[in-house]
């Protein structure tokens, strides 16, 4: 049985690293896009951006999930995410990466501002451009600054990808509880817990040396 | 003929004016000290210079180049233009701005490298020169021993004198000094102000800013002292520091000296 149950639960998890290494892709590129806008010097940019990024971060994530896979059936009467699994998936992701890249940017906006603007101006008398500044000069200095709150937040959502499950995708959580029906057993259930937890860990030792290795410079 | 020329230079903030009718001109090999006290505009001066301003009239030119002519009409500069602009001045800052992530050798070859590889000349050989060239300003700062440093690990009189090995990699026409020993501890500044006079002797055509009297007096050639936006007064440094003409000119250098006291 626990042989069983572990290989059931595995197969959750796949599901689980799926939606959650899927939404880091496109949320963590987003997120810095966003953070671009919400930092516009153009009010007709900024304040529709900083009103989604409100929205998103002001309501729950479950019921974000609810809205993006039936809103769009209900106001345009055709399921635009295809049907079964994979329709299911794909708005749970479209979710996700929407919830997450918002707070993301406003991690990457704190980066961003927290820079001195002397390592700009620094940048400019020398005659670099816009990007060559960014990208050769404030974006790894961004980076090890946001080291901490990233870490918190993709670890919030390893466990927040379970959520996924009030529309019916298959994660470890679903696959754990089914148990419950099937076999009449909750111990499963509890020791999904046992994933996450060695997920987080694992997690948390590669954001450790992360932070070891950008701690060169200061 | 003039290698820099200011006509009428105004600028304000807002309300406040900072800047009202600056005129002066400069030859080539001279360095011009400015003084004055806060708040008089000599760092927005050479933040116009520098281009991390825009005047709102006036004109600058180096030599025959017009850099600024504020008749043209206000234009936002493009960024191309800008950056253009900004290669015949150098500027050092008062709180250094090195890159923390770069060694003091990449801080000052970084910028040369990136311009030829945007310019499609980077080769191994070309790398190698601009390598070469940065350890070379380096060990005429007197830095052979710290190329590797990075800034955190550097002194402040250390870090400033990178900071000036990374303006003089750009070559500018004239290199521009804001407090440059303001943010040093005092036994740091001596280091700082003798490459800064070893640049002198060379003929660096250089605007330094700066409260230390002395060294505006013995290393510059014309001292020009600003004071609520205006040029007070102007001429040879011994003269202007030494032998004040105007009355507030006066009263700045001896509060300065008191102070020093």
């Amino acid at each position: 049985m626990f042989l069983t149950v572990t290989l059931s639960l595995l197969e959750g998890f796949l599901g689980t690293l799926k939606l959650f290494a899927l939404t880091l892709v496109f949320a963590l590129p987003l997120g810095l896009i966003i953070s671009f806008g919400s930092m516009s010097r153009f009010a007709a940019l900024r304040l529709p951006i900083r009103f989604i990024i409100w929205v998103v971060r002001g309501t729950p994530l479950l019921l974000q999930l609810l809205v993006i896979y039936y809103g769009p059936g209900i106001i345009l009467h055709s399921n635009v995410w295809g049907s079964g699994d994979d329709g299911r998936f794909t708005a749970a992701l479209v979710a996700f990466v929407v919830n997450y890249a918002c707070y993301f940017s406003e991690i990457y906006r704190g980066g961003i501002q927290s820079i001195p603007v002397g390592q700009t101006e620094a940048g400019m008398v020398l005659g670099l451009s816009r990007s060559q500044i960014f990208f050769k000069i404030i974006l790894l200095q961004v980076i090890k600054r946001i080291v901490p709150p990233m870490s918190n937040e993709i670890i919030t959502l390893v466990k927040d990808t379970s959520l996924a499950r009030v529309i019916a995708v298959y994660e470890i959580i679903w696959n754990g509880q089914t148990f419950i029906k099937s076999a009449g057993i909750v111990w499963p259930l509890f020791y999904t817990g046992a994933f996450y937890l060695l997920f987080s860990g694992l997690l948390t030792m590669l954001f450790g040396r992360i932070e070891k290795k950008l701690s060169y410079f200061r | 003929m003039a290698i820099l020329t200011v006509e009428n230079l105004q600028k304000h903030f807002g309300e406040t004016k900072v800047l009202h009718d600056i005129s002066f001109t400069m030859e080539e090999g001279e360095v011009v000290s400015i003084i004055g006290s806060s708040g008089s505009g000599k760092t927005t001066l050479l933040r116009c210079l520098n281009f991390l301003e825009t005047p709102d009239s006036g004109r600058i030119a180096v030599r025959e180049d017009v850099l600024f002519d504020g008749r043209e009409g206000a234009r936002q500069l493009t960024e191309k233009e800008l950056r253009e602009k900004r290669l015949y001045f150098g500027l050092v800052f008062q709180a250094f701005h090195l890159f923390p992530q770069y060694t003091a050798l990449e801080n000052v070859t970084l910028t040369p490298l990136l311009f030829a590889k945007e310019r499609h000349e980077l080769n191994a050989e070309k790398k190698e020169l601009i390598i070469k060239e940065g350890g070379a300003l380096l060990d005429m700062m007197g830095l052979s021993d710290r190329k590797g440093n990075y800034p955190h690990e550097l002194s402040g009189g250390q870090c400033q004198r990178v900071a000036i090995a990374r303006a003089l990699a750009m070559k500018p026409d004239i290199l521009c000094f804001d407090e440059p020993t303001s943010a040093l501890d005092p036994e740091l500044t001596g280091e700082v102000l003798r490459v800064i006079r070893e640049l002198a002797q060379k003929k660096t055509t250089m605007i330094i800013v700066t409260h230390e009297m002395a060294f505006a007096r013995d290393v510059a050639d014309t001292c020009i002292f600003m004071d609520k936006g205006v040029i007070a007064e102007m001429g040879p440094a011994q003269e202007v520091i030494n032998h004040p003409k105007e009355e507030r000119t006066r009263q700045f250098v001896s509060r300065i000296d008191s102070e020093r006291q």
